[in-house]
């Protein structure tokens, strides 16, 4: 029998809370916000990966815009060619992008920092006129539009579609988060966060480099496959200009500006990289690369453990320790206040790199 | 105390939210969308970053256009404003920005939105809520071919397939023995001109074709090939980047083709870059076609269009080049938007624009060539489908011959 601490009874009235605020959302906003915060929940299942990836195995990715394209494009295919159910299409789609992702982790092994930033960026860049090389299966440039995506009329007559996608997409994002949260928190997540810290003492303890860090790969590349897959379903289209290098870093910036340390960066990424390009365009349509990165800069400054991440940190009593704040201590609570919230994105790598 | 922190960030951003977009819905949206008595509101996207950031520039010829409309009392007693905002080439984005342009701000209709895979993605929405596409910035064939499932949209600029009709006619009007090669790219953009061509050439048909692909380092070989085959009289359906090789690899083997070369890669970039590569032979007599002035080209700067232009750039935007035909390009299509909301009189509705450029007969467009007519009618919803010839020489395109009409 567990006994709730006040740390856990704290963090469930926030779920709660957020939980309230997620569903209510739709419906005192207007269609097109609901339309753009589904966006952000997609994000956010991709920048869980990249937390469960990066944050959790040191492993820095800059080429998961191509797992959110394989996701997105066997979706598109699957709807296009075969009469599977969008539910069994978006099924299929992390399983391929996780195995990809595990071909990619496996040959990932042999890299590590600034080197295999450089070798997935080669996926991103690599990727989409390797689209456009097999037009017959993928549309080539024009792309897949999804028109078969109909709303049944008997589920459209309550709920609109943009509702009806927004609160898919939160649910899978909400189940992914549990899911996420329960396995970083066992062995799987202390295995993986052994290898990013200190990976010669790691394997002496017989944890198996290969293994962890492909599962790690295939993982994080699964989750961005559904978000490919929920992005297409939102966009009912796609092309390879959808999914375009400046993806992957978009995702490499929500993450570093969401918090990697904490689930709870994955919400907060999300919802700044959907929002963000869309606030600098109210401020100046013609110069909004310049207004965010000004923003982006702005916040790194005062955050540089990522919004989340420097605000769960903030008023922590004891600086960082060893041991995340998901590993579950000997009385099985949470133990967020025996260890550092938040580890800065590049010490679990640089260490690894020299 | 800590994970109550990071809730709490998160609810302000949720909170934020909500305030903004019940301000929002407080506006209630007249009884014809974005049109007042004294304005109409336009919006659209075009990249202003991203990798097509170089086509943000027709922005800037819209908005003086616009701007001097305005100054001359609008149309109608109605000022336009077009709000245009930065996609960065991305398809979802320009989704959302739509969507946030006809829901939030309300716009009269969306207008020259840029780039096919744009606009494809934005088709479905605009249609299904009948918000008008207008004059969207793509050359792909779709807008008028499928005019039928989507009536709300509409294109402008010449399709592929049409100028590649516009070749082949005068091919077999002044070669009728010519052997015709074709490079292209194999994608729409490629196959579009080669259906075009051969709908061009008739009976001639084509001798050769050879495609390559965009992850191809280069087109030389192609070029090989096609020259071993016989042919005397060269297409290249190409990009820029492509082009430029083609028409190096053409200098360096010394191959005496006739050479067509796409509007898409008539630029003075390519024709510079190709003669620095493989010498004046390169790029010397090579034909293209256009339906606009070329603001660069010296010997069109006294015409009313490319003086208008220069004069409305230095007032409303003098910084940008004033011999960007993009720019130009830009103030043409803007042109025509303008004629259409004059035709639609004092009553503006978005029926009535859909059925106006259904029916578009303008022969006086400023910044077009002389002779240009754009028009439409419910059965052909291509705007322009005529363009002249041009040929480089001298470091311009000197253009030649009659205007040449792809729909006879």
């Amino acid at each position: 029998m567990i006994a709730l601490s006040r740390e856990r009874t704290r963090h469930l009235a926030a779920v709660a809370i957020v939980a309230i605020l997620v569903f209510a959302a739709p419906l005192v906003l207007p269609p097109y916000v609901t339309f753009e915060l589904a966006f952000g929940g997609a994000y956010a299942i991709a920048i869980l990966g990249l937390i469960v990836l990066t944050g959790n195995n040191g492993q820095i990715s800059l080429g998961h815009g191509a797992f959110v394209a394989i996701g997105g494009y066997t979706v598109a295919i699957l709807l296009q060619r075969t009469a599977l159910p969008i539910w069994a299409a978006v099924a299929l789609a992390p399983a391929v992008s996780g195995f990809v992702g595990v071909l990619v982790g496996a040959v990932a092994l042999r890299l590590s920092g600034a080197y295999l930033a450089l070798a997935t960026f080669a996926l991103a860049v690599t990727f989409p006129p390797t689209i456009k090389r097999f037009g017959a299966l993928t549309g080539g440039s024009q792309g897949i539009a999804l028109t078969s995506l109909r709303v049944p009329p008997f589920i459209a007559a309550f709920i609109s579609s943009e509702r009806l996608l927004y609160y898919l997409i939160w649910t899978c994002l909400a189940l992914i988060c549990a899911l996420t949260w329960y396995l970083l928190a066992g062995r799987v997540g202390r295995a993986m966060r052994a290898l990013r810290d200190h990976e010669i003492a790691a394997v002496s303890f017989g944890i198996d480099p290969v293994r962890y860090k492909s599962l790690a790969f295939g993982w994080s590349a699964a989750y961005a496959g559904i978000a490919g897959a929920l992005l297409a379903l939102l966009t009912s289209y796609v092309s390879p200009d959808t999914y375009s290098l400046q993806l992957s870093i978009t995702l490499l910036i929500g993450a570093v500006l969401g918090g990697l340390g904490t689930l709870w960066g994955a919400i907060v990424g999300g919802i700044v990289i959907e929002f963000l390009p869309l606030w600098a365009q109210s401020i100046n349509p013609a110069a909004t690369s310049i207004v965010y990165g000004i923003a982006l800069i702005a916040v790194m400054i005062a955050m540089p453990a990522g919004i989340a991440g420097t605000l769960t940190r903030g008023v922590r009593p004891r600086p960082a320790t060893p041991g995340d704040r998901w590993d579950r201590t000997a009385s099985g609570t949470c133990s967020a206040a025996n260890g550092a919230a938040v580890r800065p994105r590049a010490e679990g790598t640089s260490r690894r790199s020299s | 105390m800590s994970k109550h922190r990071g809730l709490r960030s998160v609810v302000a951003v949720l909170s934020a939210l909500g305030i903004a977009a019940s301000c929002v819905q407080a506006c209630a949206a007249d009884a014809v969308p974005g049109v007042s008595d004294t304005e109409v509101m336009l919006g659209g996207t075009h990249p202003f970053s991203g990798p097509a950031s170089a086509y943000g520039v027709i922005d800037k010829g819209i908005q003086a256009y616009f701007a001097y409309v305005n100054d001359a009392g609008g149309v109608n007693g109605r000022k336009i404003t077009y709000k245009d905002l930065d996609d960065a080439y991305s398809p979802p984005q320009a989704l959302q920005l739509t969507k946030q342009l006809v829901e939030q701000d309300h716009v009269f209709a969306i207008f020259n939105s840029l780039g096919t895979a744009v606009n494809l993605a934005l088709r479905p929405y605009l249609n299904e809520n009948k918000v008008p596409q207008l004059f969207v910035s793509t050359g792909a064939t779709t807008w008028g071919a499928d005019a039928l499932k989507f009536p709300w949209t509409i294109g402008f600029q010449i399709d592929y397939q049409a100028e590649a009709i516009v070749f082949g006619k005068n091919i077999a009007a002044h070669a009728p023995n010519a052997k015709v090669a074709v490079l292209f790219q194999d994608d729409d953009f490629g196959r579009d001109y080669l259906t075009g061509l051969q709908r061009g050439l008739g009976a001639i048909g084509i001798l050769k074709s050879e495609s390559y692909e965009v992850t191809d380092p280069d087109v030389r070989s192609q070029i090989e090939t096609l020259k071993a085959s016989g042919a005397d009289t060269l297409l290249i359906a190409a990009t820029p980047k492509f082009a430029t090789q083609a028409l190096v690899a053409i200098g360096q083997l010394g191959w005496k083709a006739s050479t067509y070369l796409t509007d898409v890669a008539a630029t003075h970039t390519v024709m510079r870059a190709a003669a620095q590569g493989g010498g004046p032979a390169a790029t010397d007599g090579v034909t293209s076609a256009t339906y606009l002035l070329d603001p660069a080209n010296p010997a069109v700067a006294n015409t009313r269009g490319i003086k208008l232009f220069k004069q409305l750039l230095a007032k409303y935007q003098p910084t940008v080049d004033p011999t960007d035909f993009l720019v130009l390009y830009g103030m043409a299509v803007a042109y025509t938007m303008v004629d259409t909301l004059k035709r639609a009189g004092k009553d503006l509705t978005r029926e009535k624009v859909m059925d106006l450029v259904a029916h578009i007969d303008e022969r006086d467009n400023p910044f077009m060539l002389p002779g240009i007519v754009v028009q439409t009618s419910p059965g052909d919803r291509f705007p322009i489908r005529q363009e002249r010839l041009g040929r480089y020489a001298d470091n311009n395109w000197q253009p030649f011959g009659p205007i040449i009409d792809a729909r006879k």
